[in-house]
C-alpha cells in the first residue's frame, strides 16, 4: 500500500524522499559512530572508555547499564550549550559558511551511491557519470577545510588548511586512478552497473560466486590504494595532519567552538561513513551479502534450489542491512587504524600519494587494460594469464627500479636513516663509556 | 485583462529561474567584491550553479566536468594563491570619475544588445528543454574523442605533459 502510495506521487517527490531515505540514516548515524569510535578505541587500547552514560539504578539498586549508548547524545548537548566565541579579527562572513560548506559534501557525496535493488528508492539519481560526480564532490571538500583555516586569521589555522588542501588534492589523483581502473573493468561510469557488474560469475569462470572486484587481482590492488586515499580524503589518523594537535593546536579549525566545531566534528564522520558506502559498492559488491549467486546455485543444484532461493530472498529484501554491515566494517578499519598507526610526517605523506600510490595505481590500469584486451581475444582463461605475465612484468621493472639499495629513487636521498648513512639526520650518540 | 506570460511556469522554469538568478547574482558578486577571497569564492559558486543548469539540461558530462575542471580544481589553486599573497581588500585603487567610465558602459551595453539580438530569438523558438537522451554521454564524448578527434586530443596531451614537465625545470632548478 505504502509502495502503491509512492509509485503515484510526483517524480520530484520521489526524489526528495530518496534524499531524506540517504540523509536521515547518515544524521542518525552519526552519533552512533562517535559511540563506536570511542568505545571500539578504548577496547582496543585497552580502556574502558564511556560507559556511565545511560545507566539507569532500579528500586532495588539494581544497575542497568547500556554501554555508554547515550554519551553523543549527552556531548551534543554540551556543544549545544558551549559558548560560542566567535574570535575578534575572524573573517566574519567565512568564518560562518565554511563549516556549512565542509558538511555540505559530505552529505552531496551519497547521490550517486545504491543502498538496495529498488531503483525507484535508491540512488538519488542514477546518474551514467556516478563516479565521476563522487570525485568531483569529493574535490569540493578542499573548500570548507581550505576557507576555515583562511578565515580563521590565525597562522596554525592556515597551516592546517594549507596542509588539508595539498593532502586531499594529492591523494585525489590516486583515488581517481584506483576507481578508473574499476570503471575500465566495468565499461560504465554508472553505480548501479558496476553493481551490475560484479554479479557477474567469478572471474568469467566460477558460475557459482559472484565477481566481486576485491577478488580479482587489479581489483584487490585498486581496493587496497582506494582504502588508503579514502583515509587521507577524510582527514583520519594516520593522515590526520591538517589538525596535528602537537604542531598545530587543531588545525583549520582552531577558532571554532560549540555548534560550529560540531558541524565540522559532523562532516568528517559523515564522509567516513559515506566513504565506507563508496567502497562497498565499487569493491565488495554493493548491497549483496555473500559473493554467491544464489539465482544460479538453484536453477542448478536442484538439491540447494529452495535454501538458495531463500537466500535470494533474505539477500534482497535486507539489502540495506548488508550495505550497513558492510559501511560498519570499514568504519571499523577506520578505527583500526587510528588505534594502530601513527601519524605520518609531511614528506612521508607526499612520498607515499605521489611516489607510491599514483604509479602503483598507474600501473593497475595498464594491467586492466591489458586484461581486457587479452579477454576479448582469448577467452576469460587467456585475459587471467595475461594478467598474471603483466603482474611478473611490473614486479621485475619495479625491482629494477629500485635497485641494490631497495628504496625507490636515487640512492642517498633519504629512506636509508636505519642503515646509519653519512646522510643521516641525527649524528650517531658518542660513546662516554 | 489579467496579467498573463507569454509561456506557462512549469517547476523546471522555477528550478532554472532559482539557479540562473543564483548564477547571476554570484557573476555580479565576481566584479562588485573588493575582497578578492570573496570575489573567487563567487566565481566557485557562479561556476557550481552553472554545472547545475547543465544537470537540469540533461548534460551531466557537461556539468560534471564544469565542477571537477573549474570548480575543483582552478579554483582552488586561484584560493591558494590568494590566499598565501593574503590579498586584502584593495582600497588602493581608487579611480576618479571620468569619461572613460561612462564610454565602457556604452560600449558594453552595446555589447549586450547585440549579443541579445543573435541569441534571444533562436531561444524565444526552441521549444526542447532538454537534450536528447545519450546526448553529451561519457561514452559518446569517449568514442568521438577517440575516433574523430583523437588528433587534437593526442595533441592537447602533448601540451600539457610539456606544461608539467616545464614547471618542474621551473621549480626545481638543481634536478
Amino acid at each position: 500500500m505504502l509502495w502503491d502510495w509512492f509509485i503515484q506521487l510526483h517524480p520530484v517527490w520521489q526524489a526528495l524522499i530518496r534524499v531524506l531515505l540517504v540523509v536521515l540514516p547518515i544524521l542518525l548515524l552519526v552519533p552512533g559512530m562517535i559511540w563506536w569510535e570511542r568505545r571500539l578505541l578504548s577496547w582496543m587500547q585497552d580502556r574502558i572508555g564511556p560507559n556511565r552514560v545511560a545507566t539507569f539504578t532500579l528500586k532495588g539498586g539494581k544497575k542497568i547499564s547500556l554501554f555508554g549508548l547515550l554519551q553523543p547524545i549527552a556531548d551534543g548537548v554540551k556543544l549545544f550549550f558551549k559558548e560560542d566565541i566567535t574570535p575578534a579579527a575572524v573573517d566574519r562572513v567565512i568564518y560562518f559558511i565554511a563549516p556549512a560548506i565542509a558538511l555540505f559534501p559530505a552529505f552531496a557525496l551519497a547521490g550517486t551511491l545504491p543502498w538496495g535493488p529498488i531503483k525507484e528508492l535508491t540512488p538519488i539519481a542514477d546518474v551514467n557519470i556516478g563516479v565521476l560526480y563522487l570525485l568531483a564532490i569529493s574535490s569540493l571538500g578542499v573548500y570548507g577545510v581550505v576557507l576555515a583555516g583562511y578565515a580563521g586569521n590565525n597562522k596554525y589555522s592556515l597551516m592546517g588548511g594549507l596542509r588539508a588542501s595539498a593532502q586531499l588534492i594529492s591523494y585525489e589523483l590516486a583515488m581517481g586512478m584506483s576507481v578508473g581502473c574499476m570503471v575500465l573493468a566495468t565499461g560504465s561510469l554508472r553505480m548501479t552497473d558496476m553493481v551490475k557488474a560484479q554479479e557477474e560469475a567469478l572471474w568469467g569462470v566460477v558460475p557459482a560466486l559472484q565477481n566481486w572486484y576485491a577478488f580479482t587481482p587489479f581489483g584487490f590492488v585498486s581496493m587496497v590504494i582506494f582504502l588508503i586515499c579514502m583515509v587521507a580524503e577524510t582527514n583520519r589518523a594516520p593522515f590526520d595532519l591538517p589538525e596535528a594537535e602537537n604542531e598545530l593546536i587543531a588545525g583549520y579549525h582552531t577558532e571554532y567552538s560549540s555548534m560550529k566545531f560540531a558541524v565540522f566534528f559532523m562532516g568528517e564522520y559523515a564522509a567516513m561513513f559515506v566513504f565506507s558506502g563508496v567502497l562497498s559498492v565499487i569493491f565488495l559488491g554493493g548491497y549483496n551479502a555473500l559473493p554467491i549467486r544464489w539465482d544460479w546455485v538453484a536453477a542448478n543444484v536442484p538439491a540447494l534450489s529452495t535454501v538458495a532461493n531463500a537466500f535470494q530472498g533474505l539477500n534482497a529484501w535486507l539489502a540495506p542491512v548488508w550495505f550497513l554491515g558492510k559501511c560498519t566494517f570499514f568504519l571499523s578499519v577506520y578505527i583500526w587504524l587510528r588505534a594502530t598507526l601513527p601519524r605520518l610526517r609531511y614528506d612521508q605523506l607526499m612520498s607515499l600519494g605521489w611516489k607510491s600510490l599514483l604509479p602503483a595505481a598507474l600501473a593497475n590500469f595498464i594491467v586492466v587494460m591489458i586484461w581486457i584486451y587479452c579477454t576479448r581475444l582469448y577467452g576469460p582463461v587467456g585475459g587471467w594469464a595475461s594478467v598474471a605475465v603483466a603482474a611478473v612484468l611490473i614486479a621485475a621493472i619495479i625491482q629494477g627500479v629500485r635497485g641494490p639499495h631497495g628504496h625507490l629513487g636515487r640512492p642517498g636521498q633519504g629512506g636509508e636513516l636505519s642503515k646509519g648513512s653519512k646522510d643521516a639526520v641525527f649524528p650517531p650518540f658518542p660513546d662516554h663509556s | 485583462m489579467p496579467f498573463s506570460l507569454p509561456f506557462p511556469i512549469t517547476p523546471e522554469l522555477g528550478v532554472f529561474a532559482a539557479m540562473a538568478g543564483v548564477a547571476a547574482l554570484a557573476a555580479v558578486g565576481v566584479v562588485f567584491f573588493q575582497d578578492a577571497v570573496r570575489s573567487a569564492l563567487c566565481l566557485v559558486l557562479n561556476f557550481f550553479v552553472l554545472a547545475f543548469i547543465y544537470f537540469t539540461l540533461s548534460a551531466e558530462m557537461l556539468g560534471i566536468t564544469q565542477i571537477v575542471v573549474y570548480a575543483g580544481a582552478i579554483m582552488v589553486l586561484f584560493l591558494f594563491v590568494i590566499m598565501l599573497l593574503n590579498l586584502g581588500a584593495t582600497s588602493a585603487i581608487k579611480e576618479k570619475l571620468d569619461a572613460k567610465k561612462y564610454v565602457g558602459l556604452g560600449l558594453g551595453v552595446v555589447m549586450a544588445m547585440t549579443i541579445a539580438v543573435q541569441v534571444i530569438p533562436a531561444l524565444a523558438s526552441s521549444t526542447t528543454v532538454r537534450a536528447p537522451d545519450g546526448f553529451g554521454s561519457p561514452q559518446a564524448i569517449g568514442r568521438s574523442l577517440m575516433t574523430h578527434y583523437v588528433f587534437s586530443f593526442e595533441v592537447a596531451s602533448i601540451l600539457l605533459m610539456v606544461g608539467i614537465v616545464g614547471s618542474i625545470l621551473l621549480a626545481k632548478r638543481r634536478l
